[in-house]
């Protein structure tokens, strides 16, 4: 269709003969009502190279990755696999020649062992399982490449990353060549993160092909040895060999702009107290999640939380937002008492909360974006949806939200865009009476154009006044927008350092559990 | 006290337990699947009746249970289609399904009323084994299919907890979007399942009809065993093996006043008898529809959910 994916045709062709094409994708359209999400793109990957997709939120790599899998079914185009034409019906015709996917939403039941996650979906066992066998199995995969884990363990009581790990042993168990991974450094730390690019150069030693999917330009400079970009469904750029692309001219390449993401700090002086947080102290089923918190956030400032996933940040977050009733302690906003009393409470009083979870308790994924704007607005008996809607299309344009109108259901925007909506109707903040912003990850799963963007309405919420808590384990945008940072470490604040002056090294010692300094 | 009538009262338990474990298997392999039928009760006297009039007109209790497990299996699979494939609140389905069952077996059973079926199924004999007191009739005096019952307990475990098909079966209840991602049929399993649930409740109904030749006596027939098998499942907390030992206990505590009011003890008002299948339905119901119980219980997460694939 246009010459750009033409060009990239051309050379697939050419150097096929090199190492040869696993897989290529010729000029596929995959439509959604109202949306071209894949225009005539051209694609395909090698034995043994990472070849990656990168794209602003909502350009279509996910829906590319599908159909590579065989998950959606192209409007138009098709596949060829070693050359020849394939035609995938279900993702278990995608399996049966070798391509898989690890989904962004891990498909594992949780209450399963390792072992027969792993195993589940497998048509080639026997009837009887012979547990045994199938454990020796799967070790045996996993200490191939590396990745470690114990075939009896509970889903359930894994890591984020170790479940990840069981994704991708499944995936080679049911014998993938080709693997696809959609954004899975998202819900990494930094130390996984290096575990699992170790996984993947053991994979492509081993002659398997790795679609990679990301928004974090370093790692995807890191890790490829080709990069595709896709802007509105159409491919608008490629850079191959490794280490020849530099994260700013990617970034130029995916938003045609060049991106500033600067640290930026209070430029006023910090005025009044705004949440005041008092020995909160909370115990779950006798296990200790929150102990003995104290801090305050003062108007015009951004504190930012630094930790590892799983230290207490939700429930800390979820404390303050009055949807969970400490077992000691107390939360003042704004001079009124909000411990346990709920949490319109606490919006009353001018919180606005990004909670970590989106679809779940951020929106509803069922309604519109314009119902979902709505429900923070003012609380009245009949719905006005009239006067909103100007607004809506407002915040759609300066968010850059991909979608067709406030009428676009939440569940079916892209997962950057969801999250856009979001952010919008937080930090459009409603009533205009926002005195407290508690923002958890606010710019997971986003491109570097619209991380930009909320960076800005951030630092523009704290120039008129607001007092935010930044929640996020990304310790690069904790370290370089805050004015203050505290460390959770499993439940505690075990650090707490001026943002000008943070060292990486000193508050990263401090997530991993190694302060030498304790709370001040 | 006389020993005989302890001997005739676990006759009697036994009776209700055998109904119970082949009722509760079936909900069990419904509710394994994430699929809720509450419709067991209807499901049960409506195979009870056809048993009986299949028995009846020729002659073979056999042909009796058959016809009555068929039934069964049409039944749920008006509660698969109405849950599965139009995605219906599957409380409201169960519960019209009691409603249609009820009266449907009261209209086939008109004719029926008051009647004995001539043949019945026999208990067997293990010869002198059987003669032992007391526990030689316990253990040793009860037909086919009570023993069938049993052993399909212990074969469901197995193949719950050890085969292929049972892990997928797991899966299907607990996670049902996972089961689609590897591309099994999520619809086609609930399908499955509940019909097969429904052919195993409607043995126990047939059973019942055909083995304690008590004749047709409308809902007093099953008297709420319907209701008191889906708070097994709970109880049990949908594991099969654990049916077993329910099934007994329950069989026990529903006979026991019987027994003692032959007994001429009577403390305990034959009214809450009555009422115990409500009672058992009651905190099945609460024991369900709080998630904190459910996970204690260890309910099938997707229980009573409609999978659909699209949302995201
Ligand atoms: N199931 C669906 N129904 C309707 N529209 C969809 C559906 N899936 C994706 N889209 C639309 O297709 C476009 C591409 O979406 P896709 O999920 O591929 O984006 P993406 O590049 O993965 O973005 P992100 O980085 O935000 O994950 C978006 O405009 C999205 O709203
Ligand atoms: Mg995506």
């Amino acid at each position: 269709m246009s010459n750009t994916s033409h060009e990239v045709a051309q050379r697939s062709h050419h150097t096929s003969g090199a190492t040869s094409t696993a897989l290529s994708a010729h000029s596929i359209d995959k439509k959604f009502p109202g949306v071209l999400a894949n225009d005539s793109v051209d694609f395909d990957v090698r034995a043994g190279e990472v070849h990656t997709l990168l794209g602003e939120n909502g350009a279509g790599k996910s829906t590319l990755a599908a159909v590579l899998c065989g998950l959606y079914q192209p409007d138009a185009g098709y596949l060829t696999r070693n050359g020849k034409r394939i035609n995938l019906s279900s993702p278990r015709v995608g399996l049966q020649h070798g391509i898989a996917m690890v989904h962004q939403h891990f498909r594992l039941v949780e209450r399963f062992t390792v072992s027969e996650n792993v195993i589940l979906g497998s048509r080639d066992l026997p009837f009887r399982l012979n547990r045994s066998d199938i454990n020796e199995k799967v070790a045996a995969i996993a200490e191939s490449y590396g990745l470690p884990i114990d075939p009896d363990a509970t889903v359930g009581d894994l890591s984020v990353g170790q479940r990840q790990r069981v994704e991708i042993v499944k995936a080679l168990y049911q014998g993938a060549e080709i693997l696809l991974l959609d954004e899975p450094t998202a819900v990494l730390v930094p130390s996984e993160v290096e575990k699992l690019f170790e996984n993947v150069h053991a994979m492509t030693a081993a002659g398997k092909s790795i679609v990679f999917i990301s928004h974090k330009l370093g790692e995807v400079v890191e890790i490829s040895d080709r990069v595709t970009v896709l802007r509105n469904g159409r491919v608008t750029g490629h850079v191959s060999g490794r280490g020849t692309a530099n994260t700013k001219e990617l970034a130029r390449l995916m938003v045609g702009r060049d991106i500033e993401l600067n640290a930026q700090r209070a430029t006023h002086a910090t005025g009044h107290e705004v949440l005041q947080i008092r020995n909160l102290s909370l115990v779950v089923n006798e296990v200790s999640m929150l102990s003995d918190i104290s801090f305050s956030v003062h108007a015009g400032e951004m504190v930012g939380i630094a930790g590892v996933a799983g230290n207490g940040q939700r429930e800390l977050s979820d404390t303050i937002a009055g949807l969970i009733s400490p077992t000691s302690g107390s939360v003042t906003i704004s001079g009124s008492m909000t411990t346990d009393r709920g949490p319109i409470k606490a919006r009353e009083v001018g919180l606005a909360y990004v909670p970590e979870d989106r679809l779940g308790m951020g929106l509803v994924p069922s309604m519109s974006i314009l119902d979902n704007l709505l429900l923070t607005r003012d609380r009245q008996l009949v719905v006005d949806r009239v006067s909103v809607r100007p607004e809506a299309a407002r915040l759609i344009e300066q968010f850059e939200i991909k979608a067709n109108g406030p009428d676009h259901l939440a569940r079916k925007l892209s997962g950057g865009n969801a999250q856009k909506v979001l952010l919008a109707r937080e930090l459009s903040g409603g009533r205009g009476a926002t005195k407290l912003l508690v923002v958890c990850s606010p710019t997971r799963g986003l491109d570097v154009g619209a991380i930009e963007t909320v960076r800005r309405l951030l630092n523009d919420a704290r120039s008129a006044g607001q007092a935010i808590l930044l929640i996020s384990e990304d310790l690069d945008e904790v370290l370089s927008l805050s004015d203050r940072v505290l460390v959770l470490y499993r439940g505690a604040i075990v650090h707490e350092t001026p943002g000008e002056t943070a060292q990486l090294s000193q508050v990263g010692a401090a997530m991993a559990g190694l302060a030498s300094e304790g709370p001040s | 006290m006389n020993e005989n009538i302890w001997v005739l009262m676990s006759g009697d338990a036994i009776a209700i337990a055998t109904t119970l474990i082949l009722a509760a298997l079936g909900a069990l392999f419904t509710e394994r699947s994430g699929v809720l039928n509450l419709g067991i009760e209807g499901i049960l006297l409506t195979s009870a009746i056809s048993s009986f009039l299949a028995a009846d007109a020729s002659g073979s209790v056999w042909l009796g249970l058959i016809v009555g497990s068929s039934i069964g299996a049409l039944l749920a699979s008006i509660h698969a289609a109405l849950s599965v494939a139009f995605r219906a609140n599957q409380i409201v389905a169960g519960l019209a399904l009691v409603i249609f069952g009820t009266g449907l077996a009261n209209f086939l059973g008109k004719p029926a009323e008051g009647k004995t079926v001539a043949t019945v199924i026999k208990p067997l004999t293990f010869g002198p084994l059987s003669d032992i007191p007391i526990i030689g009739p316990i253990v040793f005096g009860q037909d086919i299919i009570t023993y069938l019952a049993i052993a399909l307990a212990i074969v469901a475990s197995r193949y719950l907890f050890s085969t292929r098909p049972g892990l997928e079966l797991r899966a299907t209840g607990d996670d049902p979007a996972t089961v689609d991602a590897q591309g099994l049929s999520v619809a086609r399993i609930r399908i499955r399942y509940t019909m097969f649930g429904g052919a195993l409740v409607g043995l126990g109904g047939s059973w019942l009809m055909l083995a304690q030749s008590a004749g047709w006596h409308q809902a007093a027939t099953t008297n709420g065993l319907g209701w008191i098998a889906l708070a097994l499942v709970v109880f049990a907390g949908w594991r099969p093996m654990r049916i077993i030992f329910g099934a007994v206990l329950f069989g026990f505590t529903l006979q026991l006043p019987f027994t003692l009011q032959a007994e001429q003890i009577t403390f305990i008002p034959s009214a809450f008898l009555e009422m115990l299948p409500y009672l058992a339905t009651l905190i099945t119901l609460i024991a369900l529809s709080r998630p904190g119980s459910r996970n204690l219980l260890g309910a099938p997460r997707a229980l009573g959910t409609p999978f659909v694939r699209d949302e995201r």
